[in-house]
């Protein structure tokens, strides 16, 4: 924990660290690799879980993803973001394996659908905000993974990669092979339907029947 | 320029990302200060940005670190030995030797059973700390998201190998499919068939 503080409160160092060990694992160090990736274990994981929907596979094709990295880490030039290269490995690996996979039908077909015509927002109550405190409460992380899991496989991959993985526009539609328009379009399109499935309320709509304790704020 | 409620709503997701040009950023900024409905859905997709792009939403199964650890320490093993040409044969014999040994130790422990049909295959290359559900009063353990799974409101978590000391069999369903997917890639585990020997011996040990 102390580290991470440290690399927090001077990213400069975290990066200069972070470029040795590059180094040192391009040198042959390979037992360096695993505290090189470590930061981003997280975010590779969601990047495959956007794509798999499901946690084993999701786990089995980030490490592989890894695997992969390490195979190639002498081709990653230093003017990227490592971090960046290894989510696109992994958005790589889980949509090679979706593909590998010919259930999609029903999802397939959904692609054709809904790109055309405009989204009209659903519901124009003045918005509750919601603070990064309430994070805390698992209810609260429940129910926005479940608002995300309810989206079109094209805006949650979008949207993830986007607004969860920090990739920038363009570096989306690299990763996923699609123009920077359609990102634009679906970026839009996640962000406005996560709104309208989080609107009404999160302390009266979501959670009304908890049994809280009088008198105390659960966080 | 004057935009309407439509064209607003077209801009907000690039007005929070800072695509604008300035000439409209001036109209957007006038529209969301007199329109409510606007202002509502801007600062509702400004909170969703905010919120999906905390760290806290991302959660990873438990020990999902330690086992990419492993995987990555057995990858970087097996790179270095293929480096070094002289002794990257020592690598596929000593796999064959410990496989084979392993299988024979395996069966020499195990009352060979016949197989009662097709889909009474024996589990293999099962990795032992793979996170697998099972439910109370059924017998077969399963990948997280089976469809099969019965009593989904019962269900526990917990790897492969406590599965497998509790007597649970593997799902023929997502058991199969996960581990065809498992076989394609490289991955390097130990055989259930080792895993189980193993959970039998210890059984043994203490039921004596």
């Amino acid at each position: 924990m102390a580290e991470l503080n440290v690399v927090l409160s001077n990213p400069e160092q975290g990066t200069t660290r972070e470029q040795e060990l590059i180094a040192q694992v391009q040198r042959g160090q390979t037992g360096l690799f695993y505290e090189l990736v470590r930061p981003y274990e997280r975010r590779v994981y969601a990047a495959a879980l956007a794509i798999l929907r499901n946690e084993a596979d999701a786990e089995d094709a980030a490490q592989e993803a890894m695997l992969k990295a390490l195979a190639n880490i002498r081709q990653f030039r230093a003017e990227a973001r490592f971090s960046t290269w290894l989510i696109q490995i992994t958005v790589n690996e889980a949509l090679m394996r979706r593909r590998r996979e010919r259930t999609r039908m029903t999802e397939a077909i959904d692609d054709h659908r809904d790109e055309e015509g405009e989204y009209t927002p659903r519901d124009f109550a003045d918005w509750r905000e919601i603070p990064s405190e309430a994070l805390e409460r698992k209810e609260v992380r429940q129910k926005l993974a479940e608002a995300l899991a309810s989206l079109d496989r094209k805006y949650r991959e979008v949207f993830v990669l986007r607004d969860m993985e920090q990739l920038n526009i363009q570096e989306t539609a690299e990763a996923l092979g699609i123009s920077v328009a359609s990102v634009k379009t679906r970026l839009l399109r996640a962000r406005l339907m996560l709104r309208d499935l989080l609107a009404g309320g999160w302390e009266q709509g979501w959670f009304s029947r908890l049994p809280f304790e009088k008198g105390t704020k659960p966080w | 320029m004057v935009v309407n409620c439509q064209q607003v709503w077209k801009e907000i997701s690039n007005y929070i990302e800072g695509d604008v040009d300035a000439g409209l950023r001036v109209a957007l900024d006038e529209h969301f200060g007199t329109c409510t409905r606007c202002k509502s859905l801007l600062e509702g997709a400004r909170n969703v940005v905010q919120l999906y792009g905390d760290e806290r939403m991302i959660e990873v199964p438990t020990g999902f670190g330690r086992r990419l650890e492993r995987r990555l320490a057995q990858g970087a093993r097996v790179r270095r030995s293929t480096w070094s040409t002289w002794s990257a044969w020592l690598v596929p014999v000593a796999a064959l030797a410990l496989i084979t040994g392993g299988l024979r130790w395996a069966n020499s422990l195990t009352v060979p059973h016949p197989l009662q049909s097709e889909h009474a295959q024996p589990g293999r290359n099962i990795p032992p700390d793979m996170v697998v559900v099972v439910s109370a009063g059924a017998k077969d353990f399963h990948v997280p998201g089976c469809d099969v799974i019965h009593n989904k409101d019962k269900i526990r978590t917990l790897t492969a190998k406590e599965a497998i000391r509790e007597g649970y069999v593997p799902c023929v369903r997502c058991m199969r499919k996960y581990l065809q997917i498992a076989s394609i890639s490289p991955a390097s585990s130990e055989p259930v068939a080792e895993l189980s020997a193993n959970v039998e011996a210890e059984d043994r040990t203490r039921s004596r």
